[in-house]
């Protein structure tokens, strides 16, 4: 079984968002870039099918040389090749292009499944892996939290508004993952130096017929910071634990009528 | 004018709040000058059509085949885009649930434009459509476009546009000519326990954190949801402790909410967390640590033991 990964390098989740310069894009200065906290799902679980049927992970990202930092950490987790599209900082956020390029760097890849975050952290889109899948005509199932694979056919749970569904498909498929999937591991010392040897193949995103600067499909017209919250109404409740309890309830009841 | 399509979303014929928020936004932005229409799609679901007047469509797509029973991304897809062959909308709205979240840009792709997600709030600039989303899990907010590619495919989410109502009878027109060919699909739907609401659904929501001790105390949570109609929901650090399921979870591995009522106990605010609650309307907080950033966030806060304030705060809302 070949399995796909796609993969995006994102600022850490602890990370303070600070907007930049251009009143776009956040300031990268001090950002900590790691894997999407999604994608080490589907990492995990293409690791965990192909240690149990064969075949290959190949990890596939599309960003800029930094980038690379994040394909070295799959390889260090198991991964048996990288492919680095290299680009991406014009397009972050439009999820139309970037599985258009996702689609033409996979062009001769062979595989029964192609894994993703559900979301890059950062973006929030979570429309990547949807769009990908109907560009190469394949099934999809998104937010996966469950998966079994009976030979050509798949089996996945998924979380919805008060339950969960279970989806079944035909393999090739796309599936994106969410938590609960599975655990993903750490990268061991001797997978982290087995990772300098593996392949790492560059791409340049403009080779892939894709021109960036061409507009795309999302327009940024500016990134602000949340309005600052003013301060609250802070009740000492250790001496009187009761009577600030009775407090809230009016002030949630008269003043800010939320219940 | 081209005009906006709402996609409807329904559940064993039940048509979901989400969607009527979502038309109701449709005609508030269309205004007098864009005509709006939806698209209903299932099994046995025509006779709902024409009430969607109500909400603020003219026209309403109706899709009803024994192979919609059930959602499916492809066979959903197929409808909308047939929709949109016979409407030519200028925009596509969705709302923004899990079944908006994987049809939107599935349809999008089909239609070869790209998508906007999770939008908070939305304007019109003639058919240019400008949303605010939130980015970073709510650390940041961007105002965005679809860099004129058309249609601008839309997801609202839940719960943040108001729902209206007042309009007659829709016209129906039933989509013929579908060509389903469905490869994944839902076979199973498992209700949570207990017709739990949702933390992505709910108005109120009191969530706990490693403040309540152990898996034994969610029951008080539990009660103080219930005590304000509410859902329950939770920090990282008891989700992965396994004191609660990952549904429950806030923040940015876990959901972004913003509902009217958001109380947090026990829970400290890690940045993760303020990100997924921040934008909630009214937030309170109980906490034993006067230092806790949480409190930087709250409009109310008690610094004091929740096992001490949680049951007192039952009583007095009871007592209302």
């Amino acid at each position: 079984m070949n399995c796909i990964v796609c993969v995006t390098s994102v600022p850490d989740t602890a990370s303070v968002i600070k907007i930049g310069d251009d009143g776009k894009h956040i300031d990268e200065t001090g950002i900590k870039w790691i894997v999407s906290p999604y994608d080490e799902y589907a990492l995990e679980e293409a690791l965990k099918l192909t240690e149990a049927n064969g075949g290959e992970v190949t990890a596939v990202t599309y960003g800029p040389a930094r980038s690379e930092a994040a394909l070295r950490d799959c390889l260090a987790r198991g991964a048996h090749k990288a492919i680095h599209v290299l680009g991406g900082e014009a397009t972050l956020g439009d999820s139309f292009t970037i599985a258009k390029v996702l689609v033409a760097a996979l062009k001769d890849q062979e595989y029964d499944l192609v894994l993703v975050g559900v979301q890059g952290v950062g973006t929030d889109n979570a429309q990547v892996g949807p769009m990908l899948a109907e560009m190469l005509n394949l099934p999809h199932v998104s937010g996966i939290t469950s998966l079994e694979i009976d030979g050509g056919n798949l089996t996945a749970g998924r979380e919805v508004e008060g339950g969960k569904e279970v989806v079944s498909s035909p393999l090739p498929a796309l599936l994106t993952c969410h938590k609960g999937l599975n655990e993903p591991r750490y990268a061991a010392l001797k997978g982290i130096m087995a990772a300098k040897r593996k392949p790492v193949e560059k791409i340049e995103v403009g080779t892939l017929g894709i021109d960036e600067s061409a507009g795309g499909t999302y327009s940024i017209r500016s990134l602000e910071r949340p309005p600052e919250k003013g301060a609250g109404t802070i009740l000492q409740g250790e001496d009187d634990p009761a009577g600030a309890a009775k407090e809230v309830v009016q002030l949630l009841r008269a003043e800010a009528k939320a219940i | 004018m081209a005009g906006i399509l709402v996609c409807i979303e329904q559940r064993n014929g039940e048509i979901r709040k989400a969607s009527l928020q979502a038309l109701s936004e449709a005609k508030r932005l269309a205004g007098g000058d864009l005509p709006v229409a939806a698209v209903l799609i299932g099994e046995g679901v025509s006779g709902q059509a024409a009430g969607l007047g109500a909400n603020g469509a003219a026209k309403v797509f109706v899709a009803d085949d024994v192979n919609l029973k059930f959602y499916s991304a492809e066979g959903y897809a197929e409808a909308v885009v047939k929709a949109c062959e016979a409407f030519g909308p200028s925009a596509v709205f969705f709302s923004g649930t899990a079944m908006g979240r994987d049809l939107a840009p599935r349809v999008a792709a089909k239609l070869g434009v790209g998508a906007l997600a999770d939008v908070v709030a939305l304007s019109r600039e003639g058919e240019t459509f400008v949303a605010r989303r939130p980015v970073y899990s709510g650390k940041a907010f961007a105002t965005v476009d679809s860099a004129g590619t058309s249609p601008q495919v839309i997801s609202l989410r839940p719960n943040v546009f108001e729902l209206s109502d007042g309009g007659g009878d829709a016209e129906v027109v039933a989509l013929d000519g579908l060509a389903l060919s469905i490869r994944a699909m839902v076979t199973e739907f498992m209700a949570a326990e207990g017709g739990e609401i949702d933390v992505a659904e709910a108005d109120v929501i009191v969530a706990g954190g490693r403040g309540i001790k152990g898996p034994e105390n969610i029951g008080l949570i539990r009660d103080l949801a219930n005590a304000l109609g509410g859902a329950v929901g939770a920090s990282r650090a008891i989700v992965d402790a396994g004191w609660i399921a990952h549904s429950n979870q806030v923040g940015q591995t876990g959901k972004v909410v913003s509902p009217s009522l958001y109380i947090a106990c026990g829970i400290s605010g890690a940045i993760q967390h303020l990100a997924g609650m921040s934008s909630s309307k009214v937030i309170v907080a109980i906490n034993k640590d006067p230092d806790a950033p949480i409190f930087k966030v709250a409009d109310y806060g008690i610094v004091g033991d929740l096992f001490e304030v949680i049951p007192p705060m039952i009583e007095a809302i009871k007592a209302l």
